[in-house]
């Protein structure tokens, strides 16, 4: 399939609602065709604007959107044939699952027996075959987030968003919607825009995560990357699990530098720091430090065991080092030889390279 | 017997349901106490007052009592030709019995319900009968006025024998018993009544109209605009709540009066003449303006209540699905507010049925209802049994309009508020 690398595409886009304070800032963002890309980020970080833009219910106040290279901040949404999930799923309570499902068919005036057919298609392939003479006031939550889904997917749009759709779902069905939608967009092949608040539910289903944060998207790669290589301080607090030391650079040559805490000094990867006397946080994954590393590692330091959390398939070891009472060290239930008893102190090492030396906090 | 569950006892031996039952009982009878002062004021103030009125509206025992004998005495006439000497010895006794309590006057007035006329020839019969001679009153009776000698009134008077009579239904409908015992309409130039009913329902159903066209977008509005416009707003709506029917209803008598303000701004900016003014009172423009105006809360606040539950998201739904926002608006919004049109709308209708001050303010000869007409019979003729009868008939007309909603829409989707 020849795709093409801007299927949407956001150029400097600036959405202000008062006029006052920019909602979104200078947006420049493309996503590919059939990509699934997640928009990700906290409460009010403008990545729901976003959407909406998109979608047409809000016009940016500064740059444009283009749809298949076509401009369409001037197309009204009824026009842009965009799919679209809505966070409590918006089914029309007063229809059946087949009238929800018939409604976008019947305003583009499809003959009736291709509709039923689409329709058909659309139910089984979130497998609800059989349910389209329920109303869905009779349908659980989940059904009710897969009839959204068909609905959105039958009149065969090229681009669909998703608004936090799983956010009403307990976390078990959560997951299992995860994997479905994302099998329904490996299956049809689908340009997805996805927004959520949730880390897990973006790094499992995306091609790229867009992570936003104060109206700018902060990063913008693959999970995997973003969750090995963030870029900022921001994203590698939002993304998992991180253990963080603020200090100065005292020395940076050879793709290493040395920041100094306190009364010790730490070897560290530089991203974004520069020169001597930065001030910089480092951040450290905490299944990249290890206990009595077999290997050789350039950072090798003791630390006093402050608190034991046993999570069934790991312990999770809340450790004073380095004057950070507060670093987080997973340990594999499976290495049993490790001295882990409260108030131990014990070894810690890590390589410099997982050491991202990032901006201040 | 034995697979019979065993009776439980409680520790003092006596069986556990009875004791239940017991325990159960004093907690009814206080659950009824608290509710029994209600209770009785509705017993008191609404049940007791439509039982009489019910009951007013077919009692008609006071001829009855008033003229004994002479009903009895016209058991035996065939109502043919004028009844012999025993019904007007009958009579006469009856009627010099009730000339002594000086209770003639009703009678007269009573009769003249049935047929006009009787008033003049009871008074000259009560003069005249005081220097009746014994025997041979229908010669002494029918000398008195010629109609005296008429069989029609004589029929009349037996019409009035049974205690309890359904003519003032009828005569609320225009319709009478005519001298065959038919149910007949009166003629036509007659015919006050059934105008008045006709007028009612379409001034009721209009009104319901221009308030559900106003109030659906006000309604509308309050439930989407930003909760610091929307409370404003709100109070706007509820401030005429909270403002004397009388002052309302007041105010736009100097509004809509011919010399008025609505008037003058028309001449103002060259719309009438000044000698061509338009007479937007005492006539069915007054009732319409005037009581659209005061029963549009009824309106607005269902629909409000209603809408306020729509999610914004569902119009967005219908409208990436490709609908346009007229159709977003008339397949989804629409269809989800029609529990509120229809609290909305019934609410209205239902008052608009049985107003009373507005239309008599405002709606002058042309505009009056068919409570106007009952209050006329209350304060006016006095003849509460046809003004209990025209009530009981609205009230009935208000049923059937119940039913058939419920029919129609369903009952269980109505919601006010």
């Amino acid at each position: 399939m020849a795709s093409k690398k801007d299927f949407v595409k956001f150029d400097q886009v600036d959405k202000s609602y008062d006029g006052k304070v920019l909602v979104v800032k200078d947006l420049q963002l493309d996503i590919a065709e059939g990509e699934f890309i997640t928009m990700l980020g906290p409460s009010g970080s403008g990545k729901t604007t976003c959407l909406m833009m998109l979608a047409g219910f809000e016009t940016p106040t500064n740059g444009e959107i283009y749809l298949d290279g076509k401009a369409i901040s001037s197309i009204p949404p009824h026009k842009r044939g965009i799919g679209m999930v809505f966070q409590n799923y918006a089914l029309f309570p007063h229809m059946t699952v087949y009238e929800n499902l018939a409604f976008p068919l019947r305003v583009r005036k499809i003959p009736k027996d291709e509709a039923d057919k689409k329709i058909d298609k659309a139910l089984s392939m979130v497998s609800l075959q059989g349910f389209a003479a329920r109303m869905p006031g009779q349908l659980s939550g989940g059904q009710q987030q897969r009839v959204a889904v068909a609905r959105s997917l039958v009149f065969d749009p090229q681009l669909v968003l998703m608004d936090e759709p799983l956010g009403a779902l307990d976390k078990n069905l959560r997951e299992s919607m995860q994997y479905e939608i994302k099998h329904i967009h490996e299956s049809i092949g689908v340009t997805v825009v996805y927004v959520t608040h949730d880390q897990s539910e973006a790094l499992t289903m995306s091609n790229r995560i867009a992570v936003f944060n104060d109206g700018k998207v902060q990063q913008l790669s693959s999970p995997d990357e973003l969750y090995e290589k963030p870029v900022n301080s921001f994203v590698a607090e939002f993304i998992g699990e991180n253990n963080t030391f603020g200090g100065e650079v005292s020395d940076i040559s050879g793709g290493k530098c040395k920041v100094k805490l306190g009364n010790a000094e730490i070897l560290a990867n530089p991203i974004s720091v520069k020169g001597k006397g930065e001030r910089t946080t480092v951040s450290l994954r905490p299944e990249r430090a290890l206990i009595n590393p077999s290997t050789e590692m350039d950072n090798l330091y003791k630390g006093k065991i402050e608190e034991v959390i046993y999570h069934g398939d790991h312990t999770r070891l809340r450790i004073n080092l380095l004057g950070n009472p507060e670093f987080i060290l997973k340990v594999p239930n499976s290495s049993s030889n490790l001295d882990i008893k409260l108030g131990n102190e014990i070894n810690i090492g890590w390589n410099s390279d997982d050491a991202r030396a990032l901006d201040p906090k | 017997m034995s697979s019979e569950t065993k009776q439980i006892l409680t520790t003092d031996g006596i069986p556990l349901e009875v004791s239940l039952k017991k325990a159960e009982k004093k907690n009814k009878i206080k659950a009824f106490l608290l509710v029994a002062p209600l209770l009785f004021f509705l017993i008191i103030t609404y049940v007791f007052p439509i039982g009489d009125m019910l009951f007013r509206s077919v009692d008609d025992k006071m001829v009855t009592q008033m003229l004994p004998k002479t009903f009895k005495a016209m058991e035996n006439w065939d109502g043919q030709e004028l009844p012999d000497e025993e019904v007007f010895a009958a009579f006469h006794e009856d009627f010099i019995k009730l000339v002594e309590d000086k209770r003639e006057g009703k009678l007269s007035t009573q009769l003249n319900y049935t047929k006009n006329g009787f008033k003049s020839i009871i008074k000259k019969l009560r003069r005249k009968s005081k220097s009746f001679e014994e025997g041979n009153y229908k010669e002494q009776i029918m000398s008195v006025h010629k109609r005296w000698a008429d069989v029609e009134y004589w029929r009349a008077i037996q019409r009035r024998a049974p205690e309890f009579t359904g003519q003032k239904y009828l005569k609320g409908m225009d319709m009478y018993v005519n001298e065959e015992g038919k149910i007949v309409s009166v003629e036509e130039d007659r015919r006050i009544h059934r105008v008045l009913w006709l007028r009612t329902l379409e001034i009721a159903f209009f009104v319901t109209v221009f308030c559900f066209l106003m109030a659906y977008p006000i309604a509308h509005l309050l439930a989407t605009l930003p909760m610091k416009y929307s409370n404003l707003l709100m109070i706007c709506v509820l401030l005429p709540f909270w403002t004397s029917l009388l002052v309302r209803t007041a105010s736009w008598m100097i509004l809509l009066q011919q010399q008025g303000i609505v008037n003058d701004f028309f001449v103002g900016i060259g719309l009438v003449a000044d000698d061509n003014r338009p007479e937007m009172m005492y006539n069915k423009t007054g009732s319409y303006v005037a009581m659209t105006q005061i029963l549009l809360p009824f309106m607005v606040l269902p629909l409000y209540s209603v809408m306020k539950t729509i999610s914004p998201s569902l119009m967005r739904a219908g409208k990436s699905l490709g609908g346009t926002p007229f159709v977003a608006f008339w397949k989804v919004y629409f269809p989800l507010t029609i529990p509120g049109i229809g609290a909305g709308c019934l609410l209205v209708f239902i008052l608009a049925i049985g107003y009373y001050i507005t239309p008599a303010l405002v709606g002058g000869a042309s505009g009056t209802l068919i409570s106007n007409q009952i209050a006329f019979h209350m304060k006016s003729t006095l003849d509460w049994s046809f003004a209990s009868a025209m009530g009981l008939m609205l009230l009935s007309g208000v049923l059937v309009i119940y039913w058939l909603y419920n029919k129609i829409v369903g009952i269980d989707n109505i919601k006010l508020g």
